[in-house]
């Protein structure tokens, strides 16, 4: 008794996807149905993926059918691979893993600019393809919330085949995997497949950090990898909340903090008002851990992606409370996130100012000095600093700024 | 059928439709001779003195024109999708029991798909005209008898008025009209803006019909079609569909990848010093070619700058452009909304313009090569910049070549176009068809970047201090076939099923059949 095993999706409105389905049988070899949108200059080469793939997941007799609405190789090959997983449930089924793109290989750091990253369903291969040309800080390929349950398994056959092949350019590469233990299969592949950040949904503890940490070192240790993973936890409940500077401090991978509203106010019994006010203890919470654990405060999404005015307002308050990064819905909020977070002209010359003055007072053996009517001390300056280096990051000012100055 | 290689290197039939025809000799290279097609000496005899020409049906027309076998019969596409005149002049043929007509409409629509029937039983017997939805797909199979040709909007007033085409029976439908003959495309329940593509028909044709649902008194003001060019005027309940004739709200595009393009193009534009007091710009009424006028128009007002004038494809955006001072003209071949027609007919500044203004390439000038700067869709370009308007990557009619040939004549023309669609690569080695010379076009702005005609070294220098993401096509081709594949030789058939005339009558190159 043989099970038909099916995955991706099919029909007229389905864009770089298709429908694959596999029925292993006795005897007969490989018998092929295909059918592409693209089949006037694909059609050989799709053929030849399929047939080879099959035999990488160790099929030599099935029924196979591919509806085809311009997927790219590497979309055929996830859906070849869950329809055949799912055909053998009881089967040890290899990889089909695409080659890595060498553009996919390179590091993070730290401290890199997070200001905006941006979702993505991780079982929709069309808006990955040109995701990069947005230029968000990070792209996240999310597993979680944005997933069916019963498309779980194919989402991640996906997502570890789209990191494999898609070159983000120089957009962070980020996954937000599946609430624990679940999450917890899906660090291998990912790091495998050249992941940067996992942002772990639903975070309570120090313990979930850790075990998330466990995992990311051993895969990389398997595999040999050189490159950093970090983490980025989401706090999403009143008890994370409390956890908070634990969950920021567990483990030396996690380099940013954020949280997640809507599970939140609805464990709170809160009500979301226009002024946000049920959430301001949650963030100013998020911030205070965050800056504690010496890590990045990210604030979360902004939902209404038609409303690009109380976007910048929304930004604008995020970061006067000190968070340095937002998440994103659609490619359009990200310009808006970016040039909220950049500092503007004035900013950037009153910090300049300051830094110029402080530093002429230092020459002079004085530790604080008054610019116009404001006196500076060293708080000030730091706060100056930050902002040049965000208008340097924004291409706002030359970094050899203080050279041109004297010259 | 013998076939010749062009100047751009493309197999032409030597002869199409049982005429002699031009291989493309190279742009500008073409210099016919001689005079102008004459339209008949008529006489006041022959035309009521009342000046009443209306008959009561398309069919009576038609018979009193001396309708015959094999005539050239001409209509408009100022309808577009909504027409519903020229199936009703087929239908009335196959009753007078006419044959082998050739249909020379300005554009054809899906719906005239049954124009597909009339072909099938012997009334019409081949469209020269652009053919797209079902009727390419008939012609694109190989089911038509003669071969189709594929005319710009500029080529086709150069072809009738050179006499390469004579229309035997012009029919024009036309929204506002008096019983001399006077017509208007810009007022009457049906109103679409203007009337200049069958300006030249209204000129040239032997016999000319004039079909109206919303009759006045003599005089129709404005006349955009003089009655004194016009035999019989037919009375019908309905000429058209409003809402497929204009659409009530124009589109933007809502693709983020798009709306990027978009942008792109509008900054390419500011960057390179175009974008300046006294310039003009064309764009169509594609949601990608409004999102760029709409980013155009806010660096514009950023910049303080005015454009002269407007060439449109209009929509509501260029109106308030016009209406809010930044342009002092909009120079107008057709009017894609409800808000277009309005101003075309209410602003003395928004000007009707038709085909020999705006396009003719016999001509002495036209409006198309003083443009600044044009942005133009395409289905494909090759690495030497040739691009492909009418048939897509498999072969099959898909488009009409519209103005987009005559456009390509601007001082800066731009495609912005996606780099791959469906795993489909745009840029291509070489073009399925070939509509418009690589020498002509000067930039591709795709998601992937901006790629600059090498031939265009002053544009590559006015934007090499931008921060705009500037690139060769073989980069761009190169990251797109890593993404989908090296895609393998598009396979079609040896037969010829229409040819693609440049802007001066000569053959570009040849469509072929599809398996």
């Amino acid at each position: 008794m043989s099970i038909k095993g099916t995955a991706g999706r099919r029909g007229k409105d389905v864009r770089s996807d298709c429908w694959v389905s596999v029925e292993p049988v006795e005897t007969g070899g490989i018998q092929f149905d295909i059918k592409s949108k693209v089949g006037f200059l694909y059609a050989d080469s799709i053929r030849s993926l399929v047939s080879n793939g099959l035999e990488k997941l160790g099929l030599k007799h099935a029924k196979v059918e591919l509806e085809d609405q311009g997927a790219l190789p590497f979309v055929i090959m996830a859906r070849l691979e869950t329809a055949v997983r799912r055909a053998l449930p009881d089967t040890e089924v290899p990889e089909l893993l695409p080659e890595l793109n060498p553009g996919t290989m390179k590091p993070t750091t730290r401290d890199r600019w997070r200001r905006s990253r941006l979702y993505l369903p991780g079982n929709e291969p069309k808006y990955m393809l040109n995701v990069k040309i947005h230029q968000p800080d990070g792209i996240i390929l999310d597993l979680e919330d944005s997933v069916p349950p019963e498309e779980k398994d194919a989402a991640l056959v996906l997502v570890r085949n789209a990191l494999r092949v898609l070159d983000f350019g120089d957009c962070e590469r980020m996954v937000r995997m599946n609430q624990l233990p679940r999450g917890l299969d899906e660090v291998r592949p990912l790091v495998q497949a050249q992941v940067r950040i996992l942002l772990i949904p639903k975070c309570e503890s120090a313990e979930q950090v850790n075990q998330v940490t466990a995992a990311v070192e051993q895969a990389r240790k398997d595999a040999g990898l050189e490159h950093a993973v970090y983490l980025m936890p989401i706090v999403e409940s009143p008890l994370g909340m409390f956890h908070a500077l634990e969950i920021a401090q567990a483990s030396p991978l996690v380099v940013a903090l954020t949280y997640g509203l809507e599970d939140y106010i609805a464990e709170l019994s809160g009500r979301k008002t226009p002024e946000a006010i049920e959430s301001l203890w949650a963030r100013s919470r998020i911030i205070n851990a965050a800056r504690a654990a010496g890590i990045q405060p990210i604030d979360t999404v902004f939902a209404n992606v038609g409303d690009m005015d109380a976007l910048e307002q929304n930004v604008l308050q995020a970061r006067a409370l000190g968070f340095e990064g937002k998440g994103c819905i659609h490619p359009r909020q990200i310009p808006v996130i970016h040039k909220a977070f950049t500092p503007t002209d004035q900013e950037t010359e009153r910090a300049r100012e300051i830094v110029l003055a402080y530093e002429q007072a230092r020459k002079q053996g004085r530790n604080v000095v008054s610019v116009g009517s404001k006196m500076i001390d060293p708080p000030v300056v730091a706060q100056a600093l930050r902002t040049i280096k965000l208008a340097i990051a924004a291409g706002k000012l030359c970094s050899d700024w203080q050279e041109r100055n004297e010259s | 059928m013998k076939m010749v290689k062009n100047a751009a290197g493309r197999l032409v039939p030597t002869e199409v439709n049982g005429k002699p025809a031009v291989p493309f000799k190279g742009v500008g290279k073409h210099i016919p001779s001689g005079n102008k097609a004459a339209p008949m000496i008529e006489s006041c005899v022959h035309y009521p003195a009342d000046g009443d020409k209306r008959v009561p049906s398309i069919k009576e027309a038609l018979k009193r024109c001396g309708i015959k076998d094999g005539m050239t019969l001409s209509s408009h596409h100022h309808f577009r999708n909504g027409d519903l005149v020229a199936n009703q002049v087929f239908d009335a043929a196959a009753e007078l029991g006419i044959k082998d007509l050739v249909w020379f409409p300005s554009a054809s629509f899906p719906c005239h798909e049954p124009v597909i029937e009339h072909m099938k039983n012997g009334v019409v017997q081949r469209v020269e005209g652009s053919m797209n939805g079902p009727l390419g797909a008939y012609c694109s199979h190989g089911h038509m008898k003669g071969l189709g040709v594929l005319r710009s909007h500029g080529g086709r007033w150069q072809a009738i008025q050179d006499g390469e085409v004579h229309i035997d029976i012009a029919v024009i439908a036309a929204p506002t009209a008096d019983p001399f003959g006077n017509a208007t495309g810009d007022r009457g329940p049906s109103a679409c803006g203007l009337l200049g593509f069958a300006l030249a028909d209204s000129m040239y044709a032997d016999r000319v019909i004039i079909v109206t649902d919303n009759l006045v008194p003599f005089p129709c003001i404005p006349w955009q079609i003089h009655g004194n060019n016009v035999d019989f005027v037919v009375e019908t309940d309905r000429i058209g569909i409003p809402e497929k004739i204009v659409s009530g709200t124009t589109r933007i595009t809502r693709s983020p990848d798009r709306l990027l393009i978009a942008e792109m193009t509008a900054r390419f534009i500011k960057e390179a010093g175009i974008m300046r007091d006294g310039f003009s710009f064309q764009s169509g009424a594609g949601g990608t070619s409004l999102a760029f006028a709409i980013f155009l128009r806010d660096m514009m007002k950023q910049a303080g700058v005015k454009a002269r004038f407007i060439r449109a494809g209009s929509t509501k955006y260029q109106v308030e452009m016009l209406e809010q001072g930044l342009a002092d003209f909009i120079l107008d071949g057709q009017t894609f909304d409800l808000e277009g027609v309005r101003s075309m007919r209410e602003n003395p500044n928004h000007i009707n313009t038709s085909p020999f203004t705006s396009y003719n390439y016999h001509g002495k000038g036209n409006f198309a090569s003083m443009m600044d700067v044009v942005a133009l869709g395409a289905t494909e370009v090759d690495t030497g910049f040739n691009a492909n308007v009418v048939t897509h990557s498999d072969g099959m009619l898909l488009h009409g070549i519209g103005g987009w040939q005559n456009c390509l004549a601007s001082k800066c023309t731009i495609l912005p176009i996606p780099s791959f669609r469906d795993r489909i690569p745009v840029i291509v080695d070489k073009v399925t068809t070939l509509c418009g010379p690589g020498e002509l076009i000067d930039v591709i702005v795709t998601e992937r970047g901006i790629a600059i005609n090498p031939r265009r070294q002053d544009l590559l220098d006015a934007v090499k201090d931008s921060d705009l993401p500037i690139r060769t096509i073989q980069e761009i081709k190169a990251e797109v076939e890593s993404m989908c594949g090296k895609p393998s030789k598009l396979k079609l058939l040896d037969k010829v099923v229409a040819v693609v005339k440049w802007v001066d009558g000569t053959i570009i190159d040849s469509v072929y059949q599809v398996p």
